[in-house]
C-alpha cells in the first residue's frame, strides 16, 4: 500500500524537485556566503521547512538579536498557511498518526498538490499525501544542505529556472478553474492579490490580500453557494 | 549574535511557522463539528489562494523597469497554452520554464 502510494505520489512532486533543488541551494548558498556553517541551513530547512521565511531568517540573524521582531516577522510570513489549515481540515482527517507530519510540512507546494491532486481510489489518500510531502521536505533539506557544503566552489548560469514554481502554481490554478462550476473565488485572489501588490508593495502585500480575500467571500456568500447549486 | 541567542531566533521562526501550521488544526479538532461558515470558507478559499499564489511568485517583477515582466508573462501564457492544450501537468511546467529560460537568455 505504502510502496503504491509513493509510485502515485512521486510524479507529481517531480516540479518541485527541479525547484526545490535550486532554490535550496541558492539559500545554502547564500548562507555559506553569510558566513554559515552547513549545519544552518540543513537544520533550518529540516525544522522550518518555509522557504521565504528561512531566507529573511539569515538577515536577521546577522542583525542584532530582536526576538520580539522575529515572532512578528515571523507571523507575518507564515500567515498564509492559516488558509492552508482552514482547507486541509476535512483532507487529512483520519489520516492518524500522519496528520502532525502534514500539517508540520504543509508548505505552499505540498499545500497545493495535495488539495488538487486527484488521488485514484484504489491508492491510501493519506499515504499519498505523506509521501508528497516527505518527497518535497527532502529535496528541499538536500538543496540547502548541499548549497551550505559546496556554495562558495559553484558557479553556473541557471537564471531563469526558479521560474519552475511560477509555472507550477499557474498550472495548479488553472487546474482548479477547469475543476470550479464558478470562478469568484479564483478571480478574487488574482485581483484583490495584484491591487494589494501595487498599493502595498512586495514586501507588505500579503496581510492585507488575506485580510480582503476572507472579507470578499463573506460578503459574498449567498452569491457563491446560490452559484454553486 | 551568542549562539543561544542564534538559537532562539532559530526557535522562534519554527514556533511561528508551526503556529501558522497547526493553529486551525488545534481549533477545529476532528471530533467536533466544523461550523458551516468555516466550512464554506474552507471550501472556496483554496482557488482564492492559488490566484494569490501566482502573484506572490511575480511579486518582484516590475512593470516599469528591466525586462517590464514581458518574459514572465510569455512564460506564463506558455505555460497556461500547453495546459489548455495536453492537460499534462508536467509538460505545461516543463515547457513554460524553459521557454522562460531561453526568452531571458537569448532576447533581455
Amino acid at each position: 500500500m505504502k510502496r503504491k502510494a509513493l509510485k502515485a505520489a512521486f510524479p507529481y512532486t517531480i516540479p518541485i524537485f527541479t525547484g526545490f533543488w535550486f532554490l535550496g541551494m541558492a539559500y545554502g548558498i547564500y548562507m555559506n556566503a553569510s558566513g554559515f556553517s552547513f549545519v544552518y541551513p540543513m537544520l533550518m530547512s529540516l525544522l522550518i521547512f518555509g522557504g521565504s521565511l528561512e531566507f529573511v531568517a539569515v538577515e536577521m540573524l546577522l542583525s542584532p538579536f530582536a526576538p520580539v521582531q522575529v515572532i512578528i516577522m515571523a507571523l507575518l510570513i507564515q500567515a498564509r498557511h492559516l488558509f492552508y489549515g482552514l482547507s486541509m481540515l476535512d483532507r487529512f482527517k483520519g489520516t492518524g498518526w500522519k496528520k502532525f507530519y502534514l500539517v508540520f510540512g504543509m508548505c505552499d507546494e505540498s499545500f497545493s498538490i495535495n488539495y488538487t491532486a486527484e488521488i485514484p481510489e484504489d491508492i491510501d489518500s493519506g499515504w499519498f499525501m505523506f509521501f508528497v510531502t516527505l518527497l518535497n521536505h527532502l529535496y528541499w533539506v538536500f538543496g540547502a544542505t548541499l548549497g551550505g557544503l559546496v556554495g562558495s566552489l559553484l558557479s553556473f548560469d541557471t537564471s531563469g529556472i526558479s521560474f519552475v514554481m511560477t509555472a507550477m502554481f499557474v498550472v495548479i490554478f488553472l487546474e482548479q478553474w477547469l475543476k470550479e462550476k464558478n470562478h469568484f473565488s479564483s478571480l478574487a485572489g488574482l485581483l484583490v492579490a495584484t491591487l494589494c501588490l501595487l498599493l502595498f508593495g512586495a514586501d507588505s502585500f500579503m496581510i492585507p490580500t488575506m485580510v480582503s480575500i476572507i472579507i470578499l467571500l463573506t460578503l459574498l456568500r449567498k452569491k457563491i453557494e446560490k452559484a454553486e447549486n | 549574535m551568542t549562539l543561544a541567542q542564534q538559537i532562539l531566533t532559530i526557535g522562534l521562526c519554527i514556533g511561528g511557522t508551526m503556529l501558522s501550521r497547526f493553529l486551525p488544526f488545534l481549533i477545529f479538532t476532528e471530533n467536533k463539528k466544523t461550523p458551516a461558515f468555516v466550512q464554506y470558507i474552507g471550501k472556496y478559499l483554496p482557488s482564492a489562494v492559488f490566484g494569490m499564489l501566482v502573484i506572490y511568485c511575480l511579486k518582484n517583477v516590475s512593470i516599469l523597469h528591466g525586462s517590464h515582466g514581458i518574459p514572465e508573462l510569455l512564460g506564463i501564457l506558455v505555460t497556461a497554452a500547453l495546459h489548455l492544450w495536453k492537460r499534462q501537468m508536467l509538460l505545461s511546467i516543463a515547457g513554460g520554464t524553459i521557454f522562460y529560460m531561453l526568452v531571458l537568455h537569448f532576447v533581455f
